[in-house]
């Protein structure tokens, strides 16, 4: 490899293990909760968070100005709602009760605080649809 | 209850124990995401590679052939009318 790249790759690695130290904490909760894994047996979450990462890093020369958390946030959702067909039958967790794409708009909207028309977008869905399942699940959690 | 009341319930809720973030997490997404950007710059270079193997060829075939001149008639037109 030339002397160039192989500098820029450890200044990215730098970067890059210095976001994740700063933001890991908060998107391993996320991602525990999406998963509705408890938070000292979450297998699904930790696998679901390093693919995100790992996009990431491998996106992190091209992010041009994005803040790496959104990013990262937004890879992490996308993920999951394409996995979430299967298996995140949840075991457990605050939001075991909920079905995967209520958990996924209640830890958006909620938790992480992202505006109704993002999470719309990013689920491919219209903004009321979203406000209706973010409501819904708020009863289901409150009556729970 | 009034549907704010419930949703910082919820935040609330939601506000519970964090995970312990293992710290094998990081090296490996570094590992994994370089290895995704190693093969995404080699399949570019290969892309680039064919792009001028094409561009090579072309010209090659161009030169020997000279597409742009007419090709010569090879057929007399028909005699007619005297």
């Amino acid at each position: 490899m030339r002397p160039r790249q192989a500098r820029q790759q450890v200044l990215h690695a730098r970067e890059f293990e210095s976001f994740v130290a700063g933001a890991a904490g908060r998107l391993l909760h996320a991602a525990t909760l999406l998963t509705a894994e408890p938070p000292d047996a979450n297998p699904c979450a930790r696998r679901l968070l390093t693919d995100a990462l790992a996009r990431t890093y491998a996106d992190w020369d091209r992010l041009r100005g994005e803040d790496p958390y959104d990013r990262a946030r937004q890879e992490l959702a996308a993920r999951f709602a394409r996995s979430a067909w299967r298996a995140h039958r949840g075991r457990g967790g605050v939001l075991g009760a909920l079905g995967p794409q209520e958990r996924l708009v209640v830890v958006l909207r909620l938790g992480e605080g992202v505006a109704e028309e993002q999470v719309a977008a990013l689920l491919g869905l219209p903004a009321e649809r979203v406000r209706a399942i973010c409501a819904r699940s708020v009863a289901e959690l409150v009556r729970s | 209850m009034s549907a704010q009341r419930a949703e910082d319930q919820v935040r609330r809720l939601l506000d519970g124990p964090h995970p312990v973030v293992p710290p094998e997490l990081c090296p490996e997404a570094v590992r994994r995401g370089a290895r995704r950007a190693r093969r995404r710059a080699r399949g570019r270079w290969v892309l680039w590679l064919l792009l001028g193997a094409a561009f090579v060829g072309f010209m090659v075939w161009a030169t020997l052939n000279h597409p742009w001149t007419q090709p010569p008639a090879n057929r007399t037109p028909p005699l007619e009318g005297w």
